[in-house]
């Protein structure tokens, strides 16, 4: 199971059986619309405070990817799932709801894959038949926690990022039947911190970490670029995005050798919208993953594709003490049956 | 030409403000504060009130004309009253500032949901 350092191989081909993705008007907005499967005109969804539409947001993603999956709640094992918030409240009180055990994860916006991974090791070494993987953020409830109230309208210098409202989830299974790409491995991050301390420029920080997680994957199963149809991080934005291509360079990984992009970079048109440096969030890789790109990989533009969610580890105190940013990466390895040999 | 005077020299203060929050990457409140700050140091030395007669409401409407007020007041009474002045007069000049956030913000609460 474990190859190199630190890459899970899951030869039990755990699949993605039901997914789902929920967001809010600014993504609805983008150029990724027609690929999610609940979109809201209103930020608030019609509830009293944004914590509670985050919270509603993860609620109708979990509950729509348990039904894409054809199974019903009561046959999940268990449900892995973070988010921004304090004390991650937005999956806890989803948990309370769903009323099936529970593991609570924080990897800030690298939530997504981080808890995808875990729910593939799950059902891969038989711990559960079905495991259920879902993460959430919302702009404003990220923007008044660790930035500045909403109603105080701060100015944004143009390295900012913005939150993407939504939700993603995924239900994992071992089942030869069950249609649906698979998880092949992932390789777990360890925190990189380059002395970066302004949250306002995120991207920045998480770029070193996105190519060392990149880098130890390839290095543990022994790959180049080339062997995937699309290597994409989780939001690194326009920022980010070309300090990791400068990274790549000077680690001599052969990244042109195939197409890398960011989430952040594709989830907004940022010529039209006021998303700054690009989109970030839990919600980023998660519902560009399994609304965007696993629909591509359905129609099989891309066979193989490796997600790279990357997650700033700061807290509102950390960076108001002075603290620089500590951050991390998990990739996830998803194909379409078929590919591996 | 006091238009224009005014319109320079309010543009100028706010330039600085853009400056502190872009090149020295202040949070708006600390940007806010020295600018206040920055005022008062002004009054100390007897600089701000040329200023405003120079450009006008170029020098009164800016944040830093609040520090020049909170100095003004409190040297103005202490000059009347003694050291006690200095309490009692920071808010001599600046009263109606403060009342009126006081007050305006009361009648937005009342009519808007002020908090997001």
């Amino acid at each position: 199971m474990l190859h190199g350092h630190r890459t899970w191989v899951f030869e039990r081909t755990p699949v993605i059986s039901g997914v789902a993705t929920v967001v809010g008007p600014e993504e609805g907005n983008g150029p990724l619309a027609d690929d999610f499967d609940i979109i809201h005109e209103d930020k608030m969804l019609g509830q009293k405070s944004w914590e509670k539409a985050e919270h509603q947001l993860l609620e109708e993603a979990t509950k729509l990817a348990v039904e894409n999956a054809g199974i019903t709640k009561e046959q999940l094992g268990f449900y892995i799932s973070g988010d921004l918030l304090n004390q991650i409240t937005s999956s806890s009180f989803t948990a309370r709801t769903l009323s099936v055990p529970y593991i609570g994860v924080f990897g800030a916006c690298s939530t997504s894959m981080e808890s995808l991974a875990l729910a593939a090791f799950i059902v891969n070494a038989g711990g559960a038949q079905y495991v259920l993987s879902a993460t959430s953020s919302h702009n404003s409830t990220a923007e008044r926690q660790f930035r500045y109230p909403t109603e105080y309208g701060a100015q944004k210098p143009p390295t900012a990022q913005y939150t993407v409202t939504g939700a993603g989830a995924a239900v994992v299974t071992i089942d030869e039947q069950a249609a649906g790409p698979i998880i092949t491995s992932a390789t777990l991050g360890r925190v990189v911190d380059m002395g970066i301390k302004d949250p306002f420029n995120m991207g920045a920080a998480m770029a070193p970490a996105a190519v060392d997680t990149i880098q130890a994957h390839l290095k543990d199963l022994n790959r180049s670029p080339a062997d995937y149809d699309l290597i994409v991080t989780g939001d690194l934005a326009s920022v980010g995005y070309d300090i990791a291509l400068e990274l790549f360079k000077k680690h001599q990984v052969p990244i042109e050798e195939t197409h890398y992009d960011d989430c952040g970079l594709m989830v907004y048109d940022r010529e039209k919208q006021p998303v700054q440096a690009g989109g970030s969030g839990c919600a980023c890789s998660a519902t560009v993953t399994y609304g965007h790109l696993l629909k591509k990989m359905a129609r099989g533009e891309l066979n193989r594709i490796l997600v790279v969610a990357t997650g700033a580890l700061l807290s509102p105190l950390t960076f108001q003490q002075g603290e620089s940013i500590p951050c991390i990466a998990h990739a996830v390895c998803i194909e379409n049956r078929g590919v591996s040999s | 030409m006091t238009f224009l005077w005014a319109f320079l020299v309010g543009g100028a203060i706010c330039v600085i403000g853009q400056i502190l929050l872009d090149v020295f990457k202040m949070t708006p409140g600390k940007a806010m504060s020295t600018l206040v700050v920055g005022g008062a140091v002004l009054d100390a030395f007897q600089l701000y009130e040329p200023l405003i007669k120079f450009a006008g409401a170029g020098a009164t409407v800016p944040i830093t004309s609040f520090g020049n007020a909170l100095v003004h007041g409190a040297i103005s009474e202490l000059e009347r009253d003694g050291w006690v002045g200095v309490i009692t007069g920071i808010f001599e000049v600046t009263s109606a500032g403060i009342s009126a956030a006081i007050i305006f913000s009361f009648l937005a609460a009342l009519f808007v949901k002020p908090k997001g």
